[in-house]
């Protein structure tokens, strides 16, 4: 399978999107494209963050998914209410692999599932003196824990709850952060404005509560942002930015907590890694404590070694020369890894369809193991996402913004790709259609992925899925014979 | 057996709903129908007149007593007063808080799973509150609820935009279900050619004006002590009202899909009978010190 040219990708989606009516068939055509890498703003060829077309397949999720399962959830030491009835807690509880580091229960609470349980009544008379209470029997259950988000669904908004109010006067009472977060599921187009409720809440009500407090400053502070340390990614990062001499404040939010949160605004830098979910909280660090941010990608030897060079560039020479000293340290055990797969994997074709950064923060690392992306996008990206893609993906590849069930399953019938990187909703799909597919939210069940650790276990992940026998004997035997009468007839 | 006939009584907040249905399903019941009453409106006060209580006790309220409203048994919601009117309150929360919408809806949902309208029931009076405000006030008027609605109203200019947006919200379930727009009821304010006006505004919405009831304080006599007019003074002329009132929803037989009209031609028919002077175009977004240079 060659590489489409331009005019046969444009082809290829007019084709594609030949199926729909009319109006739907105008609406789509704007989130397909086909790469141009001269192309500045994706804003001239890419349209995204719009309201999915109903009647298609979006696997987009809700606003209470952003904050709850994305950016709060992770944080270990505080209790997240799911306030409303049980179903949005209990069927996400523990869904996402933000691994760390406690005793879940009595000082860490991430795979547990704390939720108000509305009834018609609490629906009709209002859910405050519940919360309270729940407040209340938290704090006497748990006391370890050190503070209590209120992650709103649905039903908050719909009968107004006074849930600022609640957290105010519970705050007071048992002294810890109770932070109010209005990221009901109806608001918005995808869990997209969920980040952006959190990362305002944070704000609002956690990260200036140490201001002016004493801190024992080093010159190298910084702050991992947007790592969620989904199979230990974030300590796979962590240990990089150790060697070279800095010293890691706060993790956001995966194995985080509340008091790291508390203590960012004293770094000097703050590193960004999932820019979709966390490039709000790092935006107002910037303007208000005139802390940088610096977006890196720690997948694949190549990005990381960009990445280290550039986040040393901040600091003295101390930390470029132990910087280089990693690097170079790194670098057998790297050599070893694509020494050992790169012939496997050279040449495979990959498409990929994921959620806040990995569209394209993975490209270099399948490019390390000398493989392609042909096909890229974003559930829930924005165009200042898409304007970051552009140049990572080769020209007259595929862009598909939140893509339609439907339109994924065509493009890969037509490109033919040797592999898919998506998630659980589209692995059987592609793996009956005799594809292999990674899910590349959950690493599997695998990883770590990022860093210089985490590239090992990617490679080999890869191979483990591609060189898989099972895709070979995707015809049964009975039929085998059959097949090949066929084929011979042809 | 007659069938069991739903009616349900709408109109702007404050124009005596309550007070008319009562008084006009205790006349019902006086000769001899029998009826219940099922209060929409969180402030649960569809049914003391006929109970002589301060507020009977809501759906709502017991459910979140008992835990929820499964919990319930109909006798527990139901009481019986004057002519053994049956009555319920659906209830609801404080001003300010929770879901009054859902109450409504949760009360009546109840209310048809405990088979709460019964055989013998000649007729169930809904008194909902004063705006259709969101989907659990317009429960009584969707499917298998009130086919009959009347929209109680005044010779005052917000007492008819609010009856015409009645008109307005029926069509939308008049084009779905059965419901039907039964008649407007005049609680007058002795405003002048109050009976005509309204009259007039009936004929526009394609019904008619069922009967206009005169102003009596005996009303409010009545009222101070929790009762009903043919309770309180059955001899009283302002009874033979409400008598006459029931006996013209008994015999009605006029149920039409409202023909809702246009702001202008309410603002017109205002204008017409001196309620609304014309507008002036020139004065539109001008300040008081702008008007005075």
């Amino acid at each position: 399978m060659t590489t489409l040219s331009r005019e046969e990708t444009d082809a290829l989606i007019a084709e594609v999107l030949e199926v729909y009516p009319e109006k739907a068939q105008k609406d789509r055509a704007k989130h397909l494209a086909t790469n141009d890498q001269t192309v500045e703003q994706s804003k001239k060829c890419i349209t995204s963050n719009r309201k999915s077309l109903p009647g298609v397949m979006t696997i987009r999720g809700c606003a209470y998914a952003g904050s709850k399962g994305v950016v709060w959830g992770p944080i270990k030491d505080m209790i997240h209410i799911s306030h409303g009835p049980v179903g949005c807690g209990q069927y996400s509880r523990a869904g996402r692999r933000n691994y760390y580091v406690g005793t879940t229960g009595v000082d860490t609470f991430g795979t547990m599932n704390f939720t108000s349980d509305f009834q018609e009544k609490d629906i009709v008379f209002g859910g405050d003196k519940k919360l309270a209470k729940l407040i209340e029997e938290v704090e006497q259950l748990f006391p370890l824990h050190k503070g209590i988000s209120v992650q709103s669904e649905c039903p908050i908004g719909l009968i107004g709850d006074d849930i600022e109010s609640v957290s105010k006067k519970a705050a007071a009472a048992i002294d810890k952060p109770v932070v109010p977060v209005r990221c009901e599921g109806f608001r918005g187009v995808s869990q997209s404005l969920g980040h952006h409720i959190a990362n305002d809440a944070i704000r609002d009500w956690v990260l200036d509560k140490r201001d002016g407090a004493a801190f024992e400053s080093t010159p190298y502070d910084v702050a991992i942002i947007g790592d969620y340390n989904i199979g230990g990614d974030a300590w796979a990062t962590r240990i990089l930015l150790e060697e070279m001499g800095l010293r890691v404040v706060a993790q956001w939010s995966g194995d985080g907590t509340i008091a790291e949160m508390m203590n960012t605004p004293k770094v000097k830098l703050n590193l960004l890694h999932c820019y979709r979910s966390m490039n709000y909280i790092s935006r107002h660090m910037e303007e208000k404590y005139g802390i940088p941010y610096l977006e890196y990608n720690f997948f694949g030897p190549t990005k990381i070694i960009e990445s280290l060079r550039k986040i040393a560039a901040f600091f003295d020479d101390s930390v470029k020369e132990k910087t280089e000293a990693v690097i170079a340290r790194y670098k057998p055990m790297m050599d070893e890894i694509i020494a050992k797969y790169k012939p496997r994997l050279e040449g495979k074709k990959v498409m990929l369809y994921v959620g806040g950064l990995r569209p394209r923060h993975v490209i270099g690392a399948y490019e390390d193991l000398g493989m392609e992306v042909i096909g890229t996008g974003y559930e829930f990206g924005h165009n200042d996402d898409y304007d970051r893609t552009i140049k990572e993906m080769g020209d007259a590849t595929l862009l598909y913004d939140d893509v339609t069930g439907f339109e994924l399953e065509e493009f890969v019938k037509r490109l033919k790709p040797d592999m898919v990187g998506s998630g659980i909703k589209e692995k059987y799909i592609f793996q009956k259609m005799g594809i292999p597919l990674r899910q590349m939210h959950s690493w599997d069940y695998s990883g770590p992925y990022h860093g210089y650790d985490g590239f090992a276990i990617f490679a080999r992940d890869m191979d483990i899925a591609l060189s898989n026998p099972t895709f070979k004997n995707l015809t049964p035997p009975w039929k085998k014979v059959a097949a090949e009468e066929v084929k011979k007839a042809a | 057996m007659a069938k069991l006939r739903q009616c349900a009584i709408y109109g702007k907040g404050g124009i005596g709903k309550s007070t008319t249905t009562q008084n006009l399903v205790a006349a019902l019941a006086e000769s001899g129908k029998k009826v219940m009453i099922v209060g929409c409106d969180p402030k649960a006060d569809s049914t003391r007149l006929i109970l002589h209580s301060k507020a009977q006790t809501t759906v709502m309220h017991l459910a979140a007593e008992a835990g929820s409203v499964e919990d319930l048994e109909l006798e527990d919601v139901l009481s019986v007063g004057f002519g053994g009117i049956k009555c319920v309150e659906s209830g609801g929360p404080e001003p300010g808080v929770g879901c009054a919408g859902r109450g409504v809806i949760t009360a009546i949902n109840f209310l048809e799973e405990e088979g709460a309208y019964d055989e013998d029931l000649d007729f169930v009076f809904y008194d909902v509150l004063g705006d259709v405000v969101c989907g659990g006030f317009a429960m009584p008027i969707r499917e298998n609820k009130a086919q009959e609605i009347y929209i109680v109203c005044s010779g005052e200019m917000m007492a008819m935009y609010a009856a015409n947006n009645i008109a307005k919200g029926i069509v939308k379930y008049a084009n779905s279900g059965s419901v039907r727009l039964a008649g407007l009821i005049c609680n007058s304010r002795n405003t002048d050619r109050e009976d005509e006006l309204i009259m007039a505004l009936a004929s526009r919405l394609g019904t008619t004006m069922i009967h206009f009831v005169p102003r009596d304080n005996a009303v409010q006599h009545a009222e101070i002590r929790r009762m009903t007019m043919v309770e309180y003074d059955p001899k009283h002329k302002q009874s033979d009202e409400y008598r006459q009132l029931a006996n013209k929803i008994v015999n009605n037989t006029n149920f039409v899909i409202p023909t809702p009209i246009e702001m202008e031609e309410l603002e017109e028919l205002l204008m017409e009978f001196g309620i609304m002077e014309a507008e002036d175009e020139s004065i539109v977004g001008q300040t008081a010190a702008e008007l005075a240079a």
